[in-house]
């Protein structure tokens, strides 16, 4: 201790704390990140059920016949995959007042209270209703996929299903680790932000060669690690600014100063 | 000495080549600049550690040695995991996540013998090496007066022997015929600048009567396919055939979306699409990025290059960001077998600004 003590005023010893700091940040963050959820497919079916769980929970702000109110939009006509979609990923009921509704690890309810509560939405009106597993596997064909997701999918998650900013505090979130039931159901109803993307535009091929390219990136192991967040040139050009250049003027100044 | 060979003021009791001290040379000022700045001579020399202590010079030659050695250990770290590291294992490195681990070892072992390397020898060379200030004079760069005047002199004599000024009809013709040589260069220069860019700057490949096809896929699309809210990424129909695909492709590209039609608040939108599906150009007027980024309850158009926000309900109008023009629409309709279609060109250029167009 006494030796480490006497050292502390070196030049390098400021350096050589942030390094460790953030090493330990960035180690500590990989080991406790979150890890997503994964949803099992819906066997309950009980109308009852689902209207009292839908009066319990989200008549508040929909309107007790789902008609909608100031702070909830209808829900006559979203149908089940729109429920499955907002529930199911922990959108909804939502947390608090926000800009828009986001992916949260703690799902409210289990999967079969899911399932009623999305059959009781779904005989509001007639909407995209829960997709069938075999367009949802991510098993088609990637190569596809990656051509379709560049075109109509890209511009808004990032290339790499990162997420990006949209206006006003809006975002579109990762893909990163989302079911692929999930994302046909985003296609399908359109939340929040996105726009459709229907059968006639996507079609339930489609959609499985998009989830099968995002499940295979999910897969896919970065051989330089670091990735940055896979944002793009914002976040790789600030580390580089910053550290890049940082080492370069903390070189400049070493090799300027004097040695007496 | 300076080079206009007077001694610096207050050096007089210095010996010459030695340095003088911080506290000599100060002149008393009198308000103005003065007409010659006087050279300050150089500070005194500071003798490091090891220039004074046996033991310090010892030492720094340790630490060179080591900074040489840490670059040999890991020059075959290098080697070995070269051969030993499988290519495809991965392995959680702190701080760098989920990685390669050859890669990592590769490069990390590269960087340290690299970076080894110069610290040993900038180490090297500020501790050992003589840092001693040294000032090298310089001699005058004006010639002496005399070859001066001998030069000028041999010029005349030139100008005078070739007869220059006396035959005047050498003197046109010559001048004349080195002037025209200038031509032949300039016009080559002009020539391969290529051809003038003509009109593709201000047109696109739609024409009336071509189908809007889905983009990569180029299929037709139907009126009653895109739903409110929808957003289709459209291509003009035979693009694929074009001879200059890339460059059409980069022009054409069409955002095709349906709003309600009691949410369209320009009259000119709505005649322009049909009950509410209406298709703009996709490329931003600001520096031509795609503006793809629709979100369906605002109705806003982002552009992700420089945030420029257009308003669909308002025909594209700028609502935020650089772009300085809103996006061009492209007139659609419906065909006999209910297929939407382009009903006349882009009326005006897409995309950014050029110097035609102001």
């Amino acid at each position: 201790m006494k030796a480490l003590a006497s050292r502390r005023r070196h030049p390098a010893a400021i350096v050589i704390l942030l390094l460790l700091g953030l090493m330990a940040t960035g180690g500590l963050y990989s080991l406790l990140a979150p890890k997503s959820a994964q949803a099992a497919v819906a066997s309950a079916d009980d109308l009852t059920t689902g209207r009292k769980l839908f009066l319990a929970n989200c008549a508040t702000c929909h309107g007790l016949n789902a008609e909608g109110t100031k702070a909830g939009p209808s829900l006559v006509g979203v149908g089940a995959a729109a429920v499955d979609f907002q529930v199911g990923t922990g959108r909804m009921p939502l947390a608090g007042p926000a800009i828009q509704a986001s992916r949260s690890d703690t799902i409210k309810f289990n999967d079969a209270q899911i399932a009623s509560l999305a059959a009781y939405v779904a005989t509001l009106g007639p909407g995209p209703s829960v997709p069938d597993s075999q367009f949802t596997s991510g098993d088609g064909n990637i190569a596809r996929g990656n051509q379709l997701f560049k075109v109509n999918c890209a511009m808004c998650h990032n290339f790499a299903g990162s997420g990006g900013a949209l206006t006003r505090g809006k975002f579109a979130p990762s893909l990163r680790n989302v079911s692929g039931r999930h994302m046909y159901e985003a296609m399908v109803t359109g939340p929040q932000s996105m726009p459709v993307f229907n059968d006639t535009n996507l079609s339930p091929t489609d959609k499985n060669d998009i989830i099968s390219y995002m499940h295979e990136l999910d897969k896919d192991q970065n051989p330089g690690g670091m990735t940055l967040g896979n944002l793009g040139p914002v976040s790789e050009g600030m580390f580089a600014w910053i550290f890049g250049l940082g080492l370069m003027i903390a070189a400049a100044v070493w090799l300027g100063t004097k040695a007496a | 000495m300076n080079e206009q060979g007077t001694e610096p003021m207050g050096a007089d009791e210095s010996q010459p080549g030695t340095a003088l001290r911080l506290d000599r040379g100060h002149i008393q000022g009198h308000g103005g600049i003065p007409e010659r700045f006087t050279d300050p001579g150089l500070a005194p020399h500071v003798h490091r550690l090891a220039d004074r202590e046996e033991r310090a010079a010892r030492r720094a030659e340790r630490q060179v040695a080591m900074l040489f050695g840490i670059s040999i250990v890991a020059t075959i770290v290098f080697l070995v995991a070269y051969f030993a590291v499988d290519l495809h294992t991965y392995a959680f490195i702190p701080g760098i996540g989920q990685a390669n681990l050859s890669n990592v070892i590769l490069g990390s072992s590269l960087g340290v013998s690299l970076l080894c390397i110069g610290l040993g020898a900038i180490h090297w060379a500020k501790t050992l090496m003589p840092d001693t200030e040294v000032a090298e004079q310089r001699h005058p760069q004006r010639s002496s007066d005399e070859s001066r005047r001998a030069t000028v002199e041999t010029m005349k004599a030139g100008a005078e022997a070739s007869q220059l000024a006396r035959r005047p009809l050498i003197k046109y013709a010559l001048g004349g015929a080195l002037g025209l040589f200038a031509l032949p260069l300039v016009v080559q220069l002009a020539g391969s600048l290529g051809p003038l860019p003509k009109a593709e700057l201000s047109t696109t490949f739609w024409r009336k009567g071509m189908r809007l096809m889905r983009d990569p896929e180029l299929t037709p699309i139907k009126a009653s396919d895109v739903t409110i809210g929808s957003v289709f990424h459209v291509m003009p129909e035979g693009i694929d055939k074009s001879a200059h695909f890339l460059e059409e492709k980069g022009k054409a590209a069409v955002l095709l979306m349906r709003l309600d039609p009691k949410d369209i608040l320009i009259a000119k939108e709505r005649d322009w699409g049909h009950d509410g599906i209406v298709a703009y150009s996709k490329i931003c007027t600001h520096v031509g990025c795609p503006v793809g980024l629709y979100e369906q309850q605002t109705h806003h158009l982002l552009c992700p290059c420089h945030q420029s926000t257009f308003d669909v309900t308002q025909d594209c109008k700028i609502i935020f960001g650089p772009a300085h023009r809103p996006l061009p629409q492209l007139k659609i309709t419906v065909d006999a077998e209910g297929y939407l279609m382009a009903d006349s060109p882009f009326r005006e250029a897409v995309g950014p600004s050029f110097w035609e167009r102001g």
